[in-house]
């Protein structure tokens, strides 16, 4: 551990700060609560927002885990944990159900979160409008008087132009009826496993200082046409090469051996996983 | 299969980390922190200043273990200055108390005080200086020497340090611009409680002296060059070392009682604009507007670029972007633009595959639809 630095990196006035934005954002589901971001030892851009709610928040008896892009060895996820881990000496999993924490980029992991859970999901973009409105005085004041027909114009020119919304990850969410949310760029297929989450979920935008939740419980739709309904993306009839599993988001690979499309599942400790209890069940491999 | 790498991510970074650091260190010599700080000064007050963190030990500390690189450095100093708890702020500081070490103005050749060229490149031939190649320590040393007798035959008893009246105090007697009020509210620290807009005058000055030099030096020359409304000239642009005194922490005393904690050096400028004025009955008038701008360390091109865009965001113009107040005050910041810029190199495989299923989604219900037109006709 390093103890040149403060536990969890930050002086304990700015945790508080951190916290009191966080608690704000509970309060407000889906409202972007401005904080004074810091700066950290890893760039902007790379989870900083994430990161500062993780060490805001995290204590000797947590465990973490963190993911990158469903990977938990992905570089920029041991980097995160390497500074968390130095800096706290706390335990650090790949167990999706063993962590208290999960800080994840762009992806909600295949097991379900329970409610002893806090999710702290990484934003590029906190602000759903900014495709359309640069300025943020502007997008605040839209918020403000749920002046929301810029995102369903948006939806509603994607499928005059393409025949169906064509938002790939980040599709808009409503949150608890009121404000319109980015849910961070997670697949479309990750977008329903907010709806009436058990656990907590936050998320922090470090660059554009902006800290934003979903308290357990809480109603979140997928913006969508009675006509032109959600739809995430579909996987039908692929299943993992490794585990065998279905129903799951996969990371497409090319086989290099035949230069068939292959698939396999993106959330590689759900993979392991299911691998190891098909192998302790003495099945099929 | 890339480098999210199903497994393996932790050993591949600590085997990049350690050929980082053998680039650093690859011609056998190690670079020491005091001749970074005794050469560099030009990037160490770019560094500083960029920081927002004034110490040019630690500037060099970070400039050596950047490789010189200054996005880096200005990094890992901000990285560091978050760690910091905040245990005292400063009186308020005049900056007629600099002790100057030279000052110009390019509106008026007789300026009480005097133009004092002070150190500056801007009259020396930029010729590469081939001597340098073998200059040694003994060298420096003896024409140190010899500059120091030479300063001492000339100065005389009374010209300890210097400080001189503001060239647009001058101005503002002779009734050329109007007088302007002292405002000693407590800045909002923008470290502390994040911008919003509209923005205040203290959020925005601090925003603009920690910017990218070439950030702010881009932008205002963009301005004077068409892209904005604006011919400004220097009124008083001086370098020299601000005292900075706190106030006992617990007893409440005279300002007079401060404790004294040091010198900052700076650069501060103060650009005049001309601009029309509508009097009574539609009659106009010339008069000047102030841009102002002040930085750490001596960066006259960054303290200049920052007077321009300061006077930019006090007059917005929807016309163009340097005086658009968002546009500028969330682009020029070093650590937020590079690391947003280089997070592009990070796996996007999640996101690539979701936009990857929309577009494979509007190609078949292309061919779909072109079916159905076949079988039709």
């Amino acid at each position: 551990m390093n103890t040149a630095y403060n536990f969890a990196f930050f002086d304990e006035g700015s945790k508080r700060e951190i916290r009191r934005a966080t608690l704000k954002a509970i309060a407000i589901p889906g409202y972007q609560v401005p904080f004074a971001s810091r700066e950290m030892p890893i760039g902007r851009g790379w989870g900083t927002g994430g990161l500062q709610l993780t060490l805001s928040l995290i204590g000797k008896t947590d465990v973490l885990k963190v993911i990158d892009q469903g990977s938990d060895e992905s570089v920029n996820a041991v980097n995160i944990k390497k500074l968390v881990r130095d800096t706290t000496g706390v335990e650090i999993t790949e167990l999706t159900r063993e962590a208290t924490l999960i800080q994840s980029r762009h992806r909600i992991p295949e097991v379900p979160l329970n409610k002893d859970q806090i999710l702290i999901l990484q934003v590029p973009i906190p602000e759903p409008l900014r495709f359309y409105e640069p300025q943020e005085s502007v997008t605040k004041k839209h918020h403000a008087e749920k002046e929301y027909s810029g995102a369903w114009l948006m939806l509603f020119e994607q499928i005059i132009k393409y025949g169906s919304m064509t938002t790939g990850a980040d599709h808009p969410v409503m949150v608890h009826d009121r404000y319109v949310m980015a849910p961070s760029p997670i697949p479309r297929f990750d977008n329903p496993k907010m709806n009436h989450s058990e656990a907590l979920i936050l998320l922090g935008a470090g660059r554009e200082k902006k800290v934003y939740a979903i308290p357990p419980y809480t109603k979140v739709v997928s913006l969508d046409f009675h006509d032109y309904p959600f739809e995430p993306e579909t996987f039908q009839d692929k299943q993992c090469r490794l585990c065998g599993s279905t129903g799951v988001f996969f990371d497409e690979l090319v086989d290099e051996t035949t230069g068939g499309t292959v698939y396999q599942c993106n959330d590689t400790s759900y993979c392991i996983e299911t691998l190891n209890s098909v192998e302790a069940l003495g099945g099929v491999k | 299969m890339g480098y999210v790498a199903v497994k393996g991510g932790t050993r591949a970074i600590e085997e990049s980390i350690k050929r980082l650091k053998y680039e650093r260190v690859c011609q056998g010599q190690a670079v020491e922190v005091g001749q970074i700080e005794a050469g560099l000064r030009g990037l160490v007050d770019q560094v500083m200043s960029e920081s927002s963190l004034y110490n040019e030990k630690l500037a060099s500390l970070a400039i050596k273990q950047a490789e010189g690189n200054p996005e880096e450095a200005v990094f890992l100093l901000r990285a560091f200055r978050s760690t910091l708890p905040r245990k005292h702020y400063s009186q308020v500081i005049e900056s007629n108390e600099m002790k100057v070490e030279r000052r110009i103005s390019a509106s008026f050749k007789d300026i009480p005080g005097g133009q004092i060229l002070g150190a500056t490149t801007d009259y020396t031939h930029r010729l590469l200086d081939f001597g340098l190649l073998s200059e040694s320590n003994q060298q420096v040393q003896e024409w140190l020497h010899r500059f120091q007798e030479e300063c001492h035959i000339e100065q005389d008893s009374t010209s300890s340090p210097l400080t001189l009246p503001k060239v647009l105090d001058y101005l503002r007697s002779e009734g050329l611009i109007p007088p302007c009020e002292c405002k000693n509210d407590e800045p909002d620290d923008v470290t502390r409680e994040s911008l919003e807009f509209p923005s205040s005058r203290s959020q925005r000055l601090q925003i603009l002296t920690r910017g990218q030099t070439g950030a702010v030096t881009s932008l205002a020359y963009a301005v004077i060059r068409g892209y904005g409304a604006l011919h400004p000239t220097v009124g008083e642009l001086r370098v020299g070392k601000l005292p900075v005194y706190i106030s006992h922490p617990y007893e409440e005393g005279d300002e007079e009682d401060g404790y004294y904690i040091g010198d900052v050096k700076v650069t501060e400028v103060e650009m005049l604009m001309p601009v029309t004025v509508e009097k009574e009955y539609g009659k106009k008038e010339m008069e000047f507007e102030i841009g102002y701008g002040i930085c750490y360390g001596q960066n006259e091109t960054k303290a200049i670029g920052m007077s321009i865009l300061d006077n930019c965001l006090e007059n917005p113009h929807l016309g163009y972007p340097s005086h658009d107040e968002e546009f500028v005050l969330y682009h020029i910041d070093s650590v937020e633009s590079t690391g947003f810029i280089s997070h592009l190199k990070m796996p996007h495989y999640v996101t690539f595959q979701s936009k990857l299923d929309s577009v494979r989604k509007t190609k078949k219900q292309d061919e779909e639809a072109k079916e159905k037109q076949e079988v039709k006709s």
